[in-house]
């Protein structure tokens, strides 16, 4: 499933590659005029991958939620202070003393947006929405918000946080839903 | 602290600038800086670079712009502040002169966006928030971010599509008078913009900033050497600096940007006038318009008018020249584009060279009364915010210009 978007992502550059060699080939350098057929350009022959790895120790028990079907963030135990996204220190109190707390999962929509033009690693979703919302607790969370239609989104609607599995890569994440439909 | 002043500025014609490499662009910037100021690389003590970068292939920027301008081997750094960068370089520059470290101290902004496919700019900007709550699991994108406030002023405020898009025309009207913006000779109409499509609903192509190259060059001086070189220095009289949380989720509320308020807040401070009413004590501003809702929001957090009042601005075209306030006379990001790392950079000539009334075509030259203006430069979506106010006083408070 994974596939579907490392085959559009390795077309992407295979064409280019493709088009350097052929340059490379007839030329005998890489060199080439650029988009607009303007100015001479050099395309580079040396290719730079860039996927990081980023830790999530000290945050494990919010992962290890989500795969019972619950959101988690931590408190404070010295001043009660909410964490969204969870942090393992409180810097106010300079102290590491958190408490995992299920998050009611109650919202109501503060603002949103439809990612029409999509970065190139989610060329492969339909335009989605992005949402910030005002949880019951106080602190906001921004996810997706799955709806059918987005017109009939508005500022202000009551929105439920739940977790799902995020297609075609299947893991585990959460998103917002209408509380009424 | 010592008095700093601005006494030479250049700036490279923006645009896509597949005809230079990073060298070569900074170059056209420093080169002219250097003779407006009449002076050499060798007085130079010190110089800062402000490249983003990340998508263009010079990994050591400052190294490879200094060698390449003649300026090794002086001193310097480079420095980041996301879309700010090019006033933390200003700033960084500035510090140098005002502490004693440097006499003589040059800001270099340059930035090439072109060095890589469109795609991998679009996803490097957009993970220029949280990258790992906010792009990795719901692939913001950065007009995404801005459109998020755009939504909330829109609903808040009854502001529409149409009103925003004035702020397009307005400062496309004055990129298409300035030789050095990208879109120089390109207007627009309110019909245009409202039609072109959206990229992150409600923003449309025409709300947002193209991706630029460009860059741009001051030098900065200290108060015994500044009238030495020039009749008209350029007093920079305050700069207030913050920022605002990375997560966006993390923030109270999405009409205004706090960091921008907050180094507004700390920069009329220092000069001594309330945080309110302020279009009253500057003859010109640029502001960071890498989106139409950004310039509004940034009329706001600046005091020209109260919250919620910005679109009045625009909708009352009080923000051209002989307006109010008049903003972005260069095009502003919008239209004389955002070369993420030489914007404030530019900011900083094109104050300069307001002040100095030295702008052509004289119809983007604002009227000076008070002798005063103000740059408003914000990096990522309120992640950073620098406010730089220059004078041509290098003492006092500015005083109110009539009211016409
Ligand atoms: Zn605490």
């Amino acid at each position: 499933m994974v596939m579907s978007l490392e085959a559009r992502y390795e077309e992407f550059w295979r064409q280019s590659i493709k088009q350097l060699n052929e340059v490379v080939k007839a030329t005998g350098l890489p060199i080439a005029p650029d988009e607009k057929g303007q100015y001479s350009l050099w395309y580079d022959v040396r290719e730079m991958r860039l996927r990081f790895s980023i830790s999530v120790e000290r945050i494990k028990r919010f992962f290890e939620g989500l795969r019972e079907g619950k959101v988690y963030t931590t408190r404070c135990k010295r001043c009660g202070r909410y964490y969204f996204p969870p942090q393992a220190d409180c810097p106010y109190c300079k102290a590491s003393d958190m408490d995992w707390v299920e998050v009611s999962g109650e919202g109501e929509l503060l603002t949103y947006t439809i990612i029409n033009t999509k970065p190139l690693t989610y060329s492969h979703y339909p335009d989605y929405v992005v949402a910030i919302a005002r949880m019951r607790e106080g602190f906001n969370v921004l996810a997706w918000l799955r709806v059918d239609d987005s017109r009939k989104v508005r500022v202000g609607m009551k929105v439920k946080l739940q977790v799902v599995k995020r297609e075609p890569e299947g893991y585990l994440t959460y998103e917002f839903i209408p509380a009424e439909q | 602290m010592r008095e700093v002043a601005v006494v030479g500025v250049g700036h490279a014609k923006f645009g896509r600038r597949t005809d230079t490499t990073l060298g070569e662009l900074a170059w056209e910037a420093v080169k002219e800086a250097l003779e407006d100021a009449r002076l050499d690389q060798r007085d130079i003590q010190y110089f800062v670079v402000g490249n983003a970068g990340g998508w263009s292939a010079e990994s050591l920027p400052a190294v490879v712009v200094g060698e390449y301008c003649g300026l090794s081997p002086k001193g310097t750094m480079r420095v980041e502040a996301a879309c700010a960068t090019g006033s933390a370089a200003l700033y960084n520059a500035y510090l140098a002169v005002a502490s004693g470290m440097a006499d003589i101290a040059m800001a270099i902004g340059v930035e090439k966006m072109y060095e890589s496919p469109t795609p991998t700019v679009v996803e490097f900007i957009g993970r220029a928030g949280n990258y790992f709550w906010e792009f990795e699991n719901f692939g913001l994108t950065f007009p995404g971010y801005y459109a998020l406030y755009m939504t909330a002023y829109m609903n808040r405020f009854g502001a529409t599509e149409e009103d925003f898009c004035k702020v397009a025309v307005k400062n496309h009207h004055y990129g298409s008078i300035n030789p050095k913006a990208q879109f120089y000779g390109t207007k627009i109409t309110i019909d245009q913009c409202l039609k072109s499509r959206y990229v992150a609903w409600p923003i449309k192509l025409y709300d947002a900033s193209p991706i630029t190259d460009g860059a741009a060059a001051a030098i900065l001086v200290s108060e015994d050497l500044a009238r030495k070189i020039t009749d008209t220095p350029v007093w920079i009289r305050s700069v207030g600096v913050a920022t605002g949380t990375a997560n966006l989720s993390k923030r109270p509320d999405f009409i205004g940007l706090d960091a921008a308020y907050q180094a507004a807040e700390q920069a009329f401070k220092r000069i001594g006038i309330e945080h309110k009413d302020t279009w009253k004590y500057f003859d010109v501003a640029d502001v960071h318009d890498c989106f139409t809702i950004a310039e509004v929001m940034a009329y706001e957090d600046l005091g020209f008018v109260e919250r919620g009042m910005g679109i009045q601005l625009i909708r009352n075209g009080q923000t051209y020249k002989g307006g109010l306030i008049p903003v972005n006379l260069d095009g502003g990001l919008k239209a004389k584009g955002h070369p993420i790392g030489a914007t404030g950079t530019s900011m900083a000539v094109e104050m300069t060279k307001q002040l100095r009334q030295s702008v052509e075509p004289r119809d983007r030259q604002a009227d000076i009364y008070t002798g005063w203006a103000l740059s408003h430069n914000v990096g990522g979506t309120g992640h950073y915010a620098y406010i730089t106010i220059y004078s041509l006083d290098k003492d006092g408070s500015p005083k109110v210009k009539p009211r016409r």
